[in-house]
């Protein structure tokens, strides 16, 4: 698959709530063949806050449109400055970068878990699974009502379940304290968030022998394989996240 | 149209822009970005005779203009690179560089003895100037004494080109140049990066698994420039000049202190395209200024009030 850089234009920055927004980025060229899984390296030209570029997740492909999006939390300089892009401006891109969620077979029960930005990657995903027939099930977890970003577009394209830590909204704890993963079994999880919620997913999962695969967020120097800088400790060693990953089957790392 | 070749004894390069160690991983990365065949040269990852690991993650952390990385040599090993990467590199039509690393004196040896055998592998930068390994690496190149003995051990055996790549964490740079020159190196390059530090404030914890790495990108630019000028004033070999080059006038900076090429490193990250840009901003800033060869203008700084 190439990689190309590009500048792309900026058709649409909505807030969210809190930290969250989405942009909505149109290319000048016919978009490339971008993968769930796979994500971008991104940069405002000329910037003078932050020196690399930011990885950001697929969020969402519209190749009808020639558009696609990302969601991004605000935890710094980088993300702030995008935050504060306007219809119009451009925003530099290396894409599509990684490698990308392994597709279940036909009839495969499928969970999709995501947490905080972690939830990403999961909606294009889930778009892809319905377009193969299959309807996941969707747990997000959040840390309050405040919190829970729209889930409309998740719930578009599966079954969407809810954990607040503070029980403001839907079921209250973690996403492995759920119901759900009480009652359903699955043949496969992909899962996304903060590192403590995917080792906690991954647990269950081998304890339910179901096969996982979760996306890292490594800092990244370049996102092309060449600065070594993303490694993860795997049991083939150390891997780059950007280009062996970012997706892993938990069965390959130490975890 | 304009010359931009340069030599290092007999070995001709098209132009002086040439990719840094580890920054450029072995080419292929880039083919989807620019032609590495446009390139004066490029310098392969650090090699050593085994596989190393490197360091544990957390490896970088950016800071005001540059970055610091503390990747500490990860990299399959000279068999590997021998059977698996050298055979793609020869397609390449540029002079391709292999940035050799060692614990001791015996391992840089039996590396320079392997390379003469790569008939595709045309020099080795001999890397006496990386932070981030316990052993090895910057102990040597910051010690006139070893830095002396592993520079005579590899030139014995060595038949390819060999560039000495010295490390900015000295206080006489030109100490280092000297003893290169004398031992027989064909040309210095420098800076390796600088060792820095940084710190997370949120988890009070050191941002790198191993406290200190190094820095590059364009806050080590001046500290780079200086010590090129230094070099370049006090050495007859070719100097390449690296260090937080960004852009084209980044790259005549050094040029005109004396620098005969120059590496790009860390600009690469941000935009894979950095080093062809840099190559067409030299040739447009010469035919600019009416110059019909870059050596007019190698070492040309004016220093007259
Ligand atoms: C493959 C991949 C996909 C990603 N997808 C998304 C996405 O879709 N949406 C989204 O909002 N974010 C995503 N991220 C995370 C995002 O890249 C970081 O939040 C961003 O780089 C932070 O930049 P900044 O300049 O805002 O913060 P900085 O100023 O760089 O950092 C602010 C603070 O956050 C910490 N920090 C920053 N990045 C990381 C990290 N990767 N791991 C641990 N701590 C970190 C820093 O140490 C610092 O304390 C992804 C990361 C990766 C690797
Ligand atoms: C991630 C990273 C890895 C590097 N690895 C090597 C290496 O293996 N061998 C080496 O001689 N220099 C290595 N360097 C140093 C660069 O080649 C260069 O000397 C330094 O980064 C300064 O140039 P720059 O500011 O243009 O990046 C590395 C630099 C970075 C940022
Ligand atoms: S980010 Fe540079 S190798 Fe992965």
């Amino acid at each position: 698959m190439t990689k190309r850089i590009e500048s792309l234009k900026v058709i649409d920055n909505k807030p969210l709530k809190k930290d969250f927004f989405i942009i909505e980025l149109e290319s000048s060229r016919k978009l490339p063949e971008m993968k769930p899984g796979q994500f971008v390296q991104a940069r405002i030209d000329g910037s003078q806050e932050t020196f690399l570029r930011r990885p950001l997740s697929i969020h969402d492909v519209d190749f009808v449109r020639n558009t696609f999006r990302l969601l991004v939390q605000v935890v710094g300089k980088g993300t702030e400055s995008f935050s504060k892009l306007n219809k119009g401006d451009s925003l530099n891109l290396i894409y599509p970068l990684g490698n990308s969620f392994t597709l279940p077979t036909k009839g495969a029960r499928t969970l999709l878990v995501g947490g905080g930005c972690g939830i990403a990657p999961l909606l294009y995903l889930g778009r892809y699974l319905k377009s193969q027939g299959i309807i996941p099930d969707i747990l997000l977890g959040f840390r309050n009502r405040d919190r829970i970003l729209e889930y409309n577009d998740y719930e578009a394209v599966g079954n969407v379940f809810l954990t607040t830590e503070d029980g403001s909204a839907g079921e209250k704890g973690f996403v492995t304290s759920h119901s759900l993963l009480g009652k359903a079994s699955y043949d496969k999880v992909f899962c996304c968030g903060p590192e403590m919620m995917m080792k906690a997913i991954a647990g269950w999962c081998r304890k339910n022998n179901t096969d996982c695969e979760v996306s890292l967020e490594n800092l990244m120097g370049c996102g092309i394989g060449v600065c070594l800088c993303c490694v993860v400790d795997t049991v083939k060693g150390h891997l780059c996240t950007c280009t062996d990953g970012p997706v892993f089957n938990i069965k390959e790392l130490k975890w | 149209m304009v010359k931009l070749g340069f030599s290092i004894g007999d070995l001709q390069f098209k132009n002086p822009v040439i990719a840094a160690s580890g920054t450029f991983g072995y080419g292929s990365e880039f083919d989807d970005f620019l032609d590495v065949s446009r390139l004066g040269g490029i310098v392969v990852k650090g090699t050593t005779l085994e596989p190393r690991e490197g360091n544990p993650y957390p490896r970088m952390a950016e800071t005001a203009s540059g970055m610091l990385n503390a990747v500490g040599l990860q990299n399959k090993g000279i068999d590997y690179f021998e059977k698996n990467i050298y055979p793609r590199l020869s397609e390449y039509n540029t002079n391709v560089i292999v940035n050799i690393n060692g614990s001791c004196i015996d391992d840089y040896v039996a590396l320079a003895e392997r390379i003469n055998k790569l008939d595709d592998i045309p020099a080795i930068e001999l890397n006496i100037s990386c932070p981030n390994v316990k052993m090895g690496g910057m102990v040597f190149g910051i010690n006139p004494v070893s830095a002396r003995e592993v520079i005579k051990a590899v030139r014995r055996v060595c038949i390819k080109k060999l560039i000495v790549k010295l490390s900015p964490n000295v206080t006489s740079i030109v100490e280092f140049a000297h003893i290169s020159e004398e031992e027989g190196a064909d040309s210095i390059s420098l800076i390796n990066t600088l060792l820095g530090m940084s710190v997370d404030v949120r988890s009070m914890k050191p941002s790198l698994s191993t406290i200190t790495g190094g820095l590059s990108g364009p806050a080590i630019k001046p500290v780079a420039l200086r010590m090129v000028w230094q070099v370049a004033n006090a050495v007859n070999i070719p100097v390449i000049g690296i260090g937080g080059i960004m852009n084209s006038d980044d790259a005549i900076e050094f040029i005109l202190a004396g620098a005969s090429a120059i590496q790009v490193g860390t600009a690469s990250f941000i935009d894979p395209q950095a080093s062809v840009k840099i190559l067409e901003g030299i040739e447009n800033y010469l035919i600019a200024k009416g110059f019909s060869d870059i050596r007019d203008i190698t070492g040309f700084l004016n220093c007259s009030k």
